[in-house]
């Protein structure tokens, strides 16, 4: 069974904070964190599944040979923006959403 | 069948455990210690360390454990008293007897006392053994002054210990000059002169004739000249003498003025016999250096097992520090050597006095004196063991460098030299280690035990190896990550020199990428240090760790905890009663720290503003906490209240408190003011440490508690306020300048090279010419402190960064909380309620709803 994804608009270009992240709540009840690096807006999971807690879009963000992550601000593993992937444990990832901006409004498609 | 050969080593000195060391790593031997002291093997060489805080079990080299591992047995207070050469076994005290096929003497030597009329009296000692170094101190503990007798090398060791334990030092010395084996006169009267200068009073050509009852003090020397001295304690280090009486007295050949008569095999006249170290006499001379005892007892062992090496005497060569001050001698350092010519150097103002002996043809390097400055050591020793062609200006290697210095490459030295010489390690050995998997300094130390003897050429050791490294392609980096290739010194430097303000200006300058989480803090610190702007302003915010980010220290449950500043520990109970009723109102979790104020855990995000501007409200400010940054300055109520008190630490504690709050830092920095000796406040665990004398402050720097405890070294004594304030600024701020990211000030201390006597010459002598530029940029970083929570709240565009949701007003499920000893803590696991939105396991398309 598929379910149809649609653009949910999240917030206002203003309320992100740029090269760093803010967390907002979906209506499923997933936190999501969305960052601002550059020119680009990316949207995770919230939830640390290493530290187990609702925290990453407090991470600090790096770049290693061009891939951009968030480090968990509890352990410090890396989580890769773009696919969600763990660079320090292959045995976890988060989730990730696709995100854009449109006339200055942040959407996700959920 | 094979059965094992037992070998019996009489001695546990350093020089006998390196043969045990040597031989356990072989099979087929029973190897038996039988050592007449209560203890086993420890470290002579750095026995006057026991003074500034090592203990007995720093100082050892071995430990029953380690012995039981290898298999080798021993006994302790098995003091051999029989040798029966034909039978092959000898016996002790206890009348034990042991069989051996070869018997190992490593006897050891004693302090040689010159026959003194009243040498016997009380408080007349020697300094070799530990327990020599405890009635050392008992008896400094009920004098003033103290004595040593001789200055060689050994015996301005003993007078820093002495100076150390707090006495009127002098040296009392027979020939005309200190150090006579291994200085020149210029040499020796240069030391005098700096030694003089920290107040230890040397007095040479004395003869003493007799020791008798002191008017002042509990002895009066007298001297041939008819002048005399008198003194509570003296210190016999006159020299040693072997240890040879059990071979005398079983008939083994004994040198004329003593010692075991050994040959190149390390063998004595009988055949199943071995002597070591220094109760061995070979070529008629006796080696008090432990790096050629070591050579022995790896000659020795090698002969046992049917080797061939050869003991060919050794180098003499020694460099070392006395009382803080570098002293280095090299081959023929008294010019010795037919048709020899000498280059001096010498620097009175500065101190300096080098000279350098060279062959007649000025090709090789024949020996060399540096006093004062010893940086050349390394360079010089290579020169002459290798044979190394001299430049055609050989003054040029000791002249101060102005321009091109020739420098001995690491590269021109052949295989065969010998680069830590207590442990014989060659720099073949090294490329063996590396070629063996080697990939760093710290596995090459481990696999050559390089700079485990008297460390000295750990410099050496690891250029070596960085060449080595780099020869085979592995780049050898002291490059922050991979976005900047510089180290944090060298970002520190061009943050400051270029007036670098932001790190997008830094990375697109000098940099690559986005940063990381490793450089992004690291120049947020940097920055902070050199222009201190408010951290979370739009360009520094996206650098700082969490804690910083948020202004708090983030727990395991993603909540925060609060820490106001309480300077000193002191608090008014209006305070205290706000903090509580903070508590009460946030349900918070309330506890004391160690740092003497109140942590309060538990708090959400989205609650920390509205709780500092109640705590802001009623006087207090940030305690940063969280950052890498001044944390407390820990006090005792001092001679306001005290009854032992001599300063009042308390205003002390606060002052330092108030100056330094906010400053960042390579790492978490913590102080202490005590108000007297009996140091309440613990100031020596602490980076900075202050204590009260009677006449004004000692300052304590580079302490620690925490993982690896280390205890303060004592930086200065009795110093006023106005000086203790300005030392502190300049060694703070140097540390800034230079540590590494997240090193505390007791690693940076301990690998700095040179380490206190350094910061010593730095920071009272202004050794660098720097301590004007460190003290105004410590002004600049007082003068714009703020309290960074009062800067937050006071901006809307800051509040909104702490709602939990950008799109909502609810609160983050997971933080649940249950009751323990009446207060909050986060509820475990299995305690929860919530049970996570695990949502990248979960397919989304299922409703969530049992979630709420």
């Amino acid at each position: 069974m598929t379910i149809e994804k649609q653009w949910q608009t999240i917030c206002h270009r203003d309320d992100l904070v740029k090269n760093s992240g803010v967390c907002a709540l979906l209506e499923s009840q997933e936190q999501i964190a969305i960052f601002q690096v550059q020119d680009k807006v990316y949207s995770v999971g919230n939830w640390d599944p290493i530290g187990k807690a609702n925290v990453l879009y407090r991470g600090l963000i790096g770049d290693t040979k061009g891939e951009v992550y968030v480090a968990s601000p509890l352990y410090k593993q890396r989580f890769t923006l773009n696919s969600g992937k763990c660079l320090d444990d292959d045995s976890v990832s988060i989730k990730t959403y696709d995100t854009r901006l449109e006339q200055d409004q942040v959407q996700i498609l959920v | 069948m094979s059965v094992k050969q037992k070998i019996v080593v009489v001695g546990n000195g350093m020089v006998g455990h390196h043969f045990v060391d040597e031989m356990a790593k072989h099979q087929g031997y029973e190897i038996t210690v039988l050592s007449a002291e209560d203890r086993l093997a420890y470290d002579r060489v750095h026995l006057s360390e026991y003074f500034s805080g090592k203990t007995a079990d720093d100082l050892a080299m071995t430990t029953p454990a380690y012995y039981n591992e290898l298999g080798v047995k021993f006994y302790t207070n098995a003091k051999v008293t029989n040798i029966d050469k034909s039978g092959k076994t000898v016996s002790t005290e206890t009348g034990e007897t042991f069989s051996y096929d070869k018997l190992v003497m490593a006897t050891g030597s004693y302090p040689f006392v010159p026959p003194i009329p009243g040498k016997e009296r009380d408080h007349c000692l020697v300094y070799r053994t530990i327990e020599d170094l405890e009635n050392i101190q008992a008896s400094a503990n009920s004098g003033k002054v103290g004595v040593v007798v001789g200055g060689g090398l050994l015996g301005l060791e003993a007078a820093n210990a002495l100076k150390e334990l707090g006495l009127e030092t002098h040296v009392v010395e027979f020939a005309p000059q200190l150090m006579g084996v291994q200085l020149d006169q210029d040499g020796g009267a240069l030391l005098r002169s700096m030694i003089e200068g920290i107040g230890v009073q040397v007095h040479t050509q004395k003869a003493t004739n007799e020791i008798i009852d002191g008017e002042t003090c509990n002895h009066r020397m007298v001297f041939a000249d008819g002048t005399h001295l008198e003194t509570d304690v003296i210190l016999f280090s006159a020299g040693i003498r072997p240890y040879d009486n059990l071979a005398r007295e079983f008939d083994l050949a004994i040198g004329e003025r003593g010692g075991i008569v050994v040959d190149n095999q390390c063998k004595t006249s009988d055949e199943n016999i071995y002597a070591i170290g220094e109760c061995a006499l070979w070529n008629n001379f006796i080696f008090g250096l432990v790096a050629p005892g070591y050579t022995m007892a790896k000659v020795a062992a090698d002969n046992i097992m049917g080797g061939e090496q050869q003991f060919t005497g050794a180098d003499m060569s020694t460099k070392l520090k006395l009382m803080g001050m570098d002293v280095g001698s090299i081959g023929d350092a008294h010019a010795r050597t037919q048709g020899c010519k000498s280059y001096v150097y010498s620097n009175q103002p500065d101190q300096i006095y080098k000279k350098i002996v060279v062959s007649a043809d000025g090709k090789n390097l024949l020996g060399a004196v540096l006093v004062g400055d010893t940086s050349e050591y390394d360079s010089l020793l290579q020169y002459m063991l290798n044979a190394i062609e001299l430049p055609a200006n050989p003054d040029s290697l000791i002249l101060p460098s102005a321009g091109e210095k020739p420098t001995l490459g690491v590269d021109s030295l052949p295989d065969t030299a010998t680069i830590c010489s207590c442990l014989n390690v060659t720099k073949g050995d090294i490329i063996g280690a590396i070629d063996a998997g080697a990939c760093d300094v710290a596995s090459v130390k481990s696999c050559t035990k390089a700079t485990t003897g008297c460390g000295g050429c750990a410099a050496l050791v690891k250029s070596v190896t960085d060449h080595e490294l780099e020869k085979r392609g592995v780049e050898v980096s002291t490059d922050i990550c991979e976005h900047f290739a510089y180290s944090r010194i060298e970002l520190f430097h061009i943050v400051k020199a270029e007036k670098i303000k932001t790190f997008d200006t830094l990375i697109e300058k000098h940099g690559c990428g986005l940063g990381c989480e490793i450089c992004k803090p690291a120049v947020g610190s940097i920055l902070s240090s050199v222009w201190n702007d408010y951290i979370l302003q739009e360009d520094h915010l996206p650098l700082q760790d969490t804690n910083d980010t948020y202004l708090g220290n983030m727990q395991k449950d993603g909540t925060y905890s609060i820490v106001p500043r309480m300077p000193g520990g002191e608090v008014t109970p209006e305070r205290l009663i706000v903090i509580g009723e903070v508590a009460k109102e946030y349900n918070l979790y309330t506890k004391v720290t160690g740092g003497q104020r109140i942590d309060l855990f538990g708090a959400r995000v989205d609650q920390l503003p509205d709780i500092w501007e109640k705590l802001i409200a009623a006087g207090m400010e940030t305690g940063h906490a969280y950052g890498k940054s001044l944390r407390t300055v820990k006090s005792c109520v001092g001679s306001t209240w005290c009854r032992y008190g001599v300063q009042d630490s308390m205003a002390m504690a606060i002052f330092l408190e108030n100056r330094y709050k906010g400053l960042r830092s390579p790492h978490k920095i913590k102080f202490a003011v005590s108000g007297c000796t009996r140091e309440c406040a613990e100031a020596q665990s602490k980076d900075i440490g202050v204590i009260a004398t009677e006449n004004g402050w000692n300052l304590y720097v580079s302490g620690n508690g925490g993982m690896k405890p280390r205890h303060g070294d004592l930086f200065a004594t009795d110093l006023d306020d106005e000086t203790l304030v300005k030392y502190i600024d300049r060694y703070l701020m140097f540390y800034v300048r230079t540590a590494d990211r997240l090193t505390r000030t007791s690693v940076w201390l301990d690998n700095l090279e040179g380490g206190l006597e350094y910061m010593q010459k730095v920071v009272i002598d202004d050794h660098l010419g720097v301590n004007a530029e460190l003290e105004s940029q410590m002004e600049a970083v007082v003068a714009t402190y703020q309290c960074e929570w009062k800067t937050t709240i006071e901006d809307p565009k800051q509040l909104k960064r702490f709602r939990q949701f950008v799109n909502s007003k609810a609160i983050d499920e997971n933080i649940e909380f249950v009751t323990e000893r009446e207060q909050i803590r986060p509820a475990r696991g299995e305690e929860k309620r919530y049970q996570g939105v695990q949502i990248h396991t979960v397919d989304i398309s299922e409703p969530a709803a049992e979630i709420v």
